[in-house]
């Protein structure tokens, strides 16, 4: 009846997962509770569940990267003491545990905490930067969403019906074959993935439809803000990179659920093609996040420098040209396959070569802050902690490339060292620098400077004592993945990496003290004007929060930082732009298809996990029964009647009429 | 009947027969590109499944490539030569096509609102894509039968699996196809459900371009070697 499911699944044995998972069970219990009894659950659900609106998803998807960075930086924890205990011990984790957490610690950071992350900001920003009301297929959009948090609700069900999967977070066969990893860690892992890569895919097309098709009047290509331009090639890299991701996995299941032998070590299996496969989506998919982050970093940059971003064309070309070249690198994360050296020779220096578009980059961010007059706000320091730290880990992945020397530091705590030097140096600050800087658009709100810079500094010198060390450890040969060693070289540094990881966690803290306190003090920190940095991109020509229809006129893009040009017209002027007549205006209809399908989906992962194949099928059928019904409705739009539109924008010009007497008075 | 007439009953009663190549969807001169706002709906859709197209054409290449892989890992066993039967993968072939045939047929007759031949030529789309279907899983069937599944070797894995997702790809259009017909006698032509046909027929005819890879690398250059 429940296939594989028995009570043996729930581990009453092991009392970290199941009390860990019990107090988050309870946690999540009693916020449903106070939801209930407080009657917001029609709020949620009218509001935010069923909403199509893109910067709702675009904060939904934000609120699960902060939740799933929560639980993810716990597993860090976990292994950051495991390993300050384990030397000559066996600390407190057993091994078969241990390898559960950096597998999640690995799956839970990447798919559910920096792309969520990145969808959200990407989700929220790009239609209001380009002056137009919504995405493309704005039910597309909640579906996507609501697919990614189906998945990351797998992974988190794992912690307690059944186990995670032990063999890293790409998990490389024959290791993650039936043969070898039997249990459903493997399956969690594989169906988690395929239903938010599902969701990914469909955000990536929805963005890159949005960006190419639907533009305010006048915004051409050399226009577009290079958030856009980054967005763009980030989602153009999901659309080429995803599938290959879904066929990878796919053929993993194929060999773990009926018998097939893509990857198995018999009956001619080829294991090297599984981490040819995954690599060539992996590769990709590192430059999905960076891009996009560099992208939050180029307008964070331009803003508080005062000065429009240095070298605009050099930086699309940089970042079209790391969209392709991005594809053809992928070996240099196995030169040890043994392909020979021209072929190593080959994809070394092609991961040189990407590093000179990054570099053009990098002199590009600081000839705009040259001469600029540089605003140190919280966002500005997650964007020059960027350029130190990224610079640094830039250089290790470049020494990283030369096929020799890989061989010696292959799989040991220096790559380790590297690749959260660009993950967190580059894509968590360029987050967190995007978070605090659109945070008041989002919310009509700043968020407390104060706590803000404390939260930087606590990360930025957690970052340096956390993974430094690593580096060291690494080059005497500590390998990554111990449970337990006995080396007396590596120990100090491992309990110097632990005091690191602790002061990141007094970070991680402070930013949740600074949410706490900016709520609490949000008539202080409101921004009547909706314009609290003095913006240079349209999205600050809206009230914050913007209404569901963004723009009550599609603005009319007549050159490069378009709102930069209407403020300066009207600070001339001395006076707004004259008011347009308001039109009635159509937006899409919230619809629950996402929640629906996810619910679908969810169910259909589950059943296959255990192999319940009668509530796969069942699930299946639900799906399907969704797709039929949303295709059948009749309405699909609202229209907003003129009276409320021009109520809302005239708000926000009086506001901004307000604003400019101030200056002139 | 005048065609004002025609106009004024579209919305309730699917009309019989209306031969005006009337524009199915809002004129507007936006493409997009920055000169006139956002493009028209028409485009932003097809444009977006388009989009979704190529990355399901990237999807079935990492397939292809997990074929040439593996192709020639028969492990002992039988080898594509011994076992692909040319003929029956021709009648196979020729069904898909001629289904597309009847598929653009019905894009002819969705564009004039031709109801019944809209109708007809889509049922003929989906019979066809249906013995494709059943030759497929005959072949499938067979191969199992002699002891040449996907578990035998890693060649026969590839093969199925890619054979297999692309009569996965067709069992899903058959269920588009047949939710499609069902929305055009329940809606009649109306702009929403046009584009969401044109997306379909779309998907059709990228089906037989992926078949006809298939037909070549799988099978022509199989019984070959």
């Amino acid at each position: 009846m429940l296939g594989k499911l028995t009570w043996q699944a729930i581990p009453f044995d092991q009392p970290i997962p199941l009390y860990s998972a019990g107090f988050v069970g309870l946690m999540l219990l009693a916020v449903l509770l106070w939801v209930a009894l407080k009657g917001y659950v029609p709020y949620l659900w009218r509001e935010w569940i069923t909403s199509v609106d893109h910067k709702r998803i675009g904060v939904m998807y934000c609120v699960l990267a902060l939740v799933m960075l929560l639980r993810g930086f716990i597993d860090a924890l976990m292994m950051r003491s495991q390993q300050a205990l384990a030397f000559h011990a066996a600390g407190y984790l057993p091994p078969e545990h241990y390898n559960q957490v950096f597998s999640a610690h690995g799956t839970i950071m990447i798919f559910f905490v920096a792309m969520p992350f990145m969808i959200g900001l990407m989700n929220f920003v790009v239609p209001l930067q380009l002056g137009v009301r919504d995405v493309a297929f704005p039910t597309f959009n909640s579906v996507g969403f609501w697919l990614t948090a189906a998945g990351a609700l797998l992974v988190n069900i794992s912690l307690v019906v059944g186990e995670f999967s032990r063999a890293g977070w790409l998990p490389y066969p024959p290791l993650s074959e039936l043969q070898y990893s039997p249990g459903v860690g493997v399956d969690y892992y594989l169906w988690a993935l395929q239903i938010s890569g599902l969701g990914t895919l469909i955000g990536g097309i929805n963005l890159v439809t949005t960006i190419l098709k639907t533009r305010a009047p006048g915004m051409c290509y050399r226009r577009m803000p290079v958030f856009c331009w980054t967005s763009l090639a980030s989602n153009m890299l999901i659309v080429a990179a995803f599938p290959i991701l879904t066929a990878t996995l796919a053929m993993l299941i194929l060999d773990r659920y009926l018998g097939f032998h893509f990857f198995t070590n018999e009956a001619g299996g080829n294991a090297m093609m599984f981490v040819n496969l995954i690599w060539a989506w992996g590769h990709p998919e590192v430059y999905i996040l960076a891009l996009a982050a560099f992208g939050v970093f180029s307008e964070v940059v331009s803003t508080f420098s005062g000065k429009p971003l240095f070298g605009y064309r050099s930086m699309v070309a940089a970042t079209m040209s790391i969209c392709v070249l991005s594809f053809m690198v992928w070996l240099h994360h196995f030169f040890t396959m043994g392909a020979g050296g021209d072929v190593n020779g080959f994809f070394g220096a092609m991961t040189m070569i990407i590093a000179v578009p990054t570099g053009v980059k990098v002199f590009n961010w600081l000839f705009t802050m040259y001469r600029g007059r540089v605003r140190f706000s919280v966002p500005m320091h997650w964007a020059i902690g960027f350029i130190v730290t990224f610079v640094i880990g830039g250089m290790t992945g470049v020494l990283l490339a030369v096929p020799p020397a890989d061989f010696v530091l292959h799989n040991s705590l220096f790559l380790i060292a590297h690749f959260h030097n660009v993950l967190i140096g580059a894509v968590l600050f360029g987050a967190f620098a995007g978070y605090n800087y659109w945070f008041p658009k989002a919310f009509g709100f700043t968020l407390d400077e104060r706590l803000g810079k404390a939260a930087f500094w606590c990360w930025f010198v957690g970052f340096y004592v956390a993974f430094l060390p690593l580096y060291a450890a690494g080059l005497l040969g500590m390998t990554r993945r111990l449970q337990h060693y006995d080396q007396p070289q590596w120990h100090p540094w491992i309990l110097v990496a632990g005091v690191g990881a602790l002061i990141i966690l007094c970070g991680i803290a402070l930013q949740g003290a600074q949410l706490f306190v900016s709520i609490r003090a949000r008539r202080r920190l409101s921004v009547p004007m909706g314009d609290p940095w003095d913006g240079r991109t349209l999205e600050w020509a809206t009230p914050s929060p913007p209404p569901a229809f963004n723009f009550a006129v599609l603005p009319n893009v007549k050159g490069e930082e378009p709102y930069w040009g209407m403020k300066r017209k009207a600070l001339e002027a001395m006076h707004l732009s004259p008011e347009p007549s308001y039109q009635p205006i159509e937006v899409p209809r919230n619809s629950p298809t996402g929640f629906v399908t996810a619910f679908f989906a969810f169910v259909l992962g589950f059943a296959l996990i255990w192999h319940i194949w009668w509530m796969a099928g069942l699930a299946l059928i639900g799906a399907y029964a969704t797709f039929v019904v949303f295709a059948w409705r009749d309405k699909v739009e609202e229209v907003i009647p003129p009276g409320d539109v021009a109520r809302i924008d005239r708000a926000n010009r009086a506001a901004r009429a307000l604003a400019l007497q101030e200056i002139h008075a | 009947m005048s065609a004002s007439d025609v106009t004024l009953r579209l919305p309730s009663s699917p009309v019989a027969l209306d031969l005006r190549p009337a524009p199915i969807i809002e004129p507007s001169e936006a493409t997009g590109h920055g000169e006139g706002g956002p493009a028209p709906k028409r485009i932003v859709v097809s444009y977006g499944f388009w989009i979704f197209l190529l990355s399901d054409i990237v999807m079935f290449s990492a397939f292809f490539a997990g074929y040439a892989v593996l192709a020639g890992n028969v492990a002992g066993g039988p080898t594509a030569a011994e076992l692909f039967d040319v003929r029956n993968v021709e009648i196979e072939t020729a069904c898909l096509l001629l289904s597309s045939f009847c598929c653009g047929v019905a894009t002819l007759a969705v564009e004039q609102r031709y109801e019944r031949l809209t109708q007809v030529a889509l049922l003929l789309t989906g019979l066809l894509g249906l013995a494709f279907l059943s030759l497929e899983l005959r072949e499938f069937a067979g191969l199992i039968a002699q002891g040449a599944g996907p578990s035998r070797s890693a060649f026969l894995s590839s093969f199925f699996a890619l054979v297999g997702l692309h009569g996965a790809h067709v069992t899903a259009g058959l269920l588009w196809l047949g939710t499609m017909m069902a929305q055009f006698y329940a809606k009649g032509f109306r702009p929403d459900i046009c584009r969401r046909y044109f997306c379909f027929s779309l998907f059709w005819h990228v089906l037989d371009v992926i078949w006809v890879a298939i037909f070549t690398i799988v099978y022509l250059l199989g019984v070959r070697t």
